[in-house]
């Protein structure tokens, strides 16, 4: 590359490099950090020790066993690649035809290859960086189980960076394409459609394909079963097929460079080609990209329906519920990503269907009373994510439109009240649909079932509350992507809260059941739950949910009163 | 209709809008002039209710923004200075929820939506959303917005940005009959034609203050010149470069 074409590079990505350093040194710095740590401290040993676990246990299958932990690592890869792939395609759209700093940098006497360069550097590190993150504790417990040293470590660096820069240059390329064809904006929507229906069907495959039988090869008929499972689709003709062989290679002894010269080969290639397409394609497209969509929508009947619907309220309340609605389902990268929670539901709700706990014995009955509360957890914690991605951006999304509620004669507790029952309505209702499903699945004791769904009606007023209000305590009110909003501090500490909630609400409900839990362990005379305990449990869980929801809640209306949109003005 | 007394704004140890003292009756379009960062737009922000002030008052139509903040706000309209708006809302539909906010819904709103719109000539792009509107036309939907109500009191944050010269001219006659009619126009503008023009009463901030104010007779006295037009008016008020200053840096 020409001298001029690296210093203009350097100087297309100077002010990104002070964005992230000065957005790293902004308030709530050292929560950010810590909340970060916390998660690095948790999640991260929680791969390694899994991860590394599974490979304990297939070294001791003999023979077989460092041919599945390849075939572990070649489809962890592959998994990875189709999310980078994916990623980058919606990353590419942004950072060269949406982006905001493109117009200025466009008319400058900048070099195609500078510009071509800075944004793809700028597309894989907002990609893969989570990818990355990912990766780190899955190495490490493939280096620590089949002894890797610093040659391991080294082969592992040199076969990562041509494994992210390949979908990279590729996703680029296919988005350059697919904008020459639609407008960018609709690109966005087609592809963030696109990416969750694939991201959903490879849930999908991936559960139907029942991987936890791999670990436990007695559930095959015979060995014949077992290696045509093990055959399955390979990935010879794919990066992450080479980069599973490179790195199992320098683990196992047989490394052989040939398939890090294949990653790097590829990704030159695919560099140079994308580079080719974007000098070809680039000016047309990017002209192409600043046309708008034609949206003609008149009155549809389903919003009539809706604002006849809401006729109770007040016109005020009813406009801003309606407009809220609306304005979530013309977004399909807010909608869309209903597609993928639809298909966990799925999953989930299978899985507790193929639960073997109906033996009707004894210990069986036990264990059905803590899958109910376990039941409880997880969709407890469910409801906590769909909450932090659907209801902790509403505030947020007002952003740059906040002026127009602020000059009218709208009080904050109007219209947190409206994104109350915006969020809380549906998410409440699906949290129950769940737990109501699962539950009668389980055969959950009446007393059980209903208090379980008494708690989840309790957590979906309270985290609505709480996501709200963490919303409006750390507004995004810049981001234009809703999908990024949750993973900012705000974010994490509204699931750290939400968390919380549950497991007091969950240990409330096992404390106060305790007499009828420990009856029906072996040798203890089984009784069921007594109606006292059931109402100190229900008491408890009412007086917890409603603390969680009032106290959150007042403090959001106050703050939302008092938020000064504009920090400064000419 | 807007009456602002000693009021001040400070963005930490920034004084913004430094104890600011204006009486705008009825009837009349006042114009606010002054050089980038001089406190005009979070003047009008904080009389529209979008920031508190530090200290002092501003009354609108007779009400407090910070003890009658909803009763102040029925009474005003307000068009900000930069047209962002639900880009995923059609132009009638961003029309009907501003006029929801205000209470107002019905037949009578969806007449006044098709009189404005038509009166832009956006009746055409009404059930398209806002998104494909262009920068212009989003200012003249901000426009309507701000008046479907009916407000007494109009605050505009740089009316003229992206508006053609028809439509720079309609709004212009717009805010007269407004004015004429028995409404008060607050306009911050760089535009000094559109000042010079249109405003019964100016008024110049600079650096927080208000420097001079009054007809454009008592500006001319102000600056100290019989003939000048505004712009050398704002000049001399608001010390503009000198020739020198302009030399040097366009020197090669």
């Amino acid at each position: 590359m020409k001298t001029g074409v690296l210093r203009e590079l350097a100087v297309l990505l100077r002010p990104k490099l002070l964005a992230a350093r000065r957005r790293r040194g902004t308030k709530g710095r050292v929560g950010r950090l810590l909340v970060l740590v916390g998660i690095g401290a948790t999640a991260w040993p929680f791969i390694y020790l899994v991860i590394a676990r599974l490979l304990e246990t297939l070294r001791g299958v003999e023979e077989i066993g460092p041919l599945l932990a390849a075939r572990l690592l070649g489809l962890g890869l592959l998994l990875f690649l189709g999310i980078l792939l994916l990623s980058n395609l919606i990353a590419s759209l942004s950072s060269f035809f949406l982006a905001r700093d493109l117009p200025t940098v466009r008319s400058a006497p900048v070099d195609w290859l500078s510009l071509y360069t800075a944004r793809l550097l700028e597309t894989t590190a907002s990609s893969s960086w989570m990818v990355v993150l990912i990766l780190v504790p899955v190495l490490a417990a493939f280096g620590r189980v089949y002894g890797g040293g610093l040659t391991f470590l080294a082969v592992v660096v040199v076969t990562m960076v041509p494994f992210l820069i390949i979908p990279a240059a590729i996703g680029s390329a296919v988005t350059l394409v697919l904008v020459r064809v639609f407008p960018a904006r609709r690109s966005r929507d087609i592809l963030a459609v696109t990416g969750l229906v694939a991201a959903a069907l490879l849930v999908l495959v991936l559960r139907t394909l029942r991987p936890e039988r791999l670990v436990n090869p007695e559930t095959f008929r015979n060995l014949v079963d077992f290696l045509a499972v093990l055959e399955g689709p390979a990935t010879p003709w794919l990066p992450s097929g080479w980069g599973a062989d490179a790195v199992m290679g320098s683990l196992s002894g047989s490394f052989d460079p040939y398939h890090l010269l294949l990653l790097w080969s590829t990704a030159a290639a695919s560099f140079v080609l994308g580079a080719a397409f974007h000098h070809r394609l680039y000016p047309t497209c990017f002209t192409k990209a600043q046309e708008g969509n034609e949206n003609v929508l008149r009155r549809h009947v389903a919003w009539l329906w809706l604002e006849r619907a809401l006729g109770g309220f007040s016109i005020q309340r009813r406009e801003l519920m309606v407009k809220d609605v609306r304005i979530f389902f013309r977004d399909p990268t807010q909608w869309s990503q209903l597609i993928i929670l639809a298909v966990l539901v799925v999953v989930y709700v299978y899985n507790m269907r193929v639960l073997p706990l109906s033996t009707g014995t004894m210990i069986t009955r036990y264990l059905v009373t803590l899958v109910v509360f376990l039941n409880l957890a997880l969709t407890g914690f469910v409801l906590a994510a769909i909450a932090a991605r659907f209801v902790f951006p509403m505030i947020s999304l007002e952003g740059r439109t906040l002026w127009l509620l602020r000059s009218a004669p709208v009080d904050a507790g109007t219209l947190l009240g409206s994104k109350f029952r915006i969020g809380v309505v549906p998410l409440t209702s699906l949290a129950l649909l769940l737990n109501g499903t699962t539950g009668i699945l389980l055969g959950a004791p009446r007393g059980l079932f209903a208090l379980n769904l008494l708690a989840i009606i309790g957590l979906g007023c309270a985290f609505t509350a709480q996501a709200l209000a963490w919303g409006v305590l750390y507004p995004q009110f810049e981001s234009e992507n809703a999908a990024q909003i949750p993973t900012s501090l705000g974010g994490l500490l509204f699931m750290l809260g939400a968390l919380i909630t549950l497991g007091l609400v969950t240990f409330a409900q096992i404390w106060s059941l305790r007499g009828f839990l420990v009856s029906g362990l072996p040798g203890r005379e089984p009784r069921p739950a007594l109606p006292a305990e059931l109402l100190l449990a229900a008491g408890l869980t009412a007086v917890l949910c409603l603390v969680a929801t009032v106290i959150p809640y007042r403090m959001a209306v106050s703050r939302l009163a008092g938020i000064g949109r504009w920090s400064a003005g000419s | 209709m807007i009456s602002l007394e000693r009021l001040t704004k400070k963005y930490g140890d920034f004084t913004a809008v430094d104890s600011i003292d204006l009486e705008i009756g009825g009837s009349a379009i006042f114009g606010l002039l002054g050089p980038n960062g001089a406190g005009k737009t979070t003047t009008l922000r904080m009389i529209a209710g979008i920031l508190e002030p530090d200290s002092g008052s501003a009354r609108i139509a007779g009400h407090d923004i910070v003890r009658e903040p909803m009763a102040a706000r029925r009474a005003l309209g307000f068009v900000p200075d930069r047209p962002f708006v639900y880009e995923k809302l059609t132009g009638a539909e961003l029309l009907r929820f501003a006029a929801g906010l205000y209470g107002l819904a019905g037949p009578e709103v969806e007449r006044r939506i098709d009189e404005l719109l038509g009166l832009w000539d956006l009746l055409r792009w009404r059930d398209q959303l806002v998104e494909s509107y262009s920068h212009g036309m989003r200012q003249k939907l901000i426009i309507s917005s701000a008046l479907i109500h009916q407000p007494e009191v109009l605050v505009i944050d740089e009316p003229m940005v992206g508006l053609d010269p028809r439509s720079a001219r309609l709004l212009k006659d717009l805010l007269r009959s407004y004015a004429d009619g028995g409404g008060t126009v607050l306009v911050s503008t760089h535009t000094l034609e559109l000042a010079e023009t249109l405003c019964d009463r100016l008024a110049v901030i600079d650096r927080g203050q208000v420097v001079a104010g009054g007809t454009m007779e008592d500006l001319r006295r102000a600056a100290a010149t019989e003939d000048a037009g505004l712009e050398e008016v704002f000049l001399r008020i608001t010390r503009g470069a000198s020739d020198a200053e302009i030399d040097r840096v366009l020197e090669k």
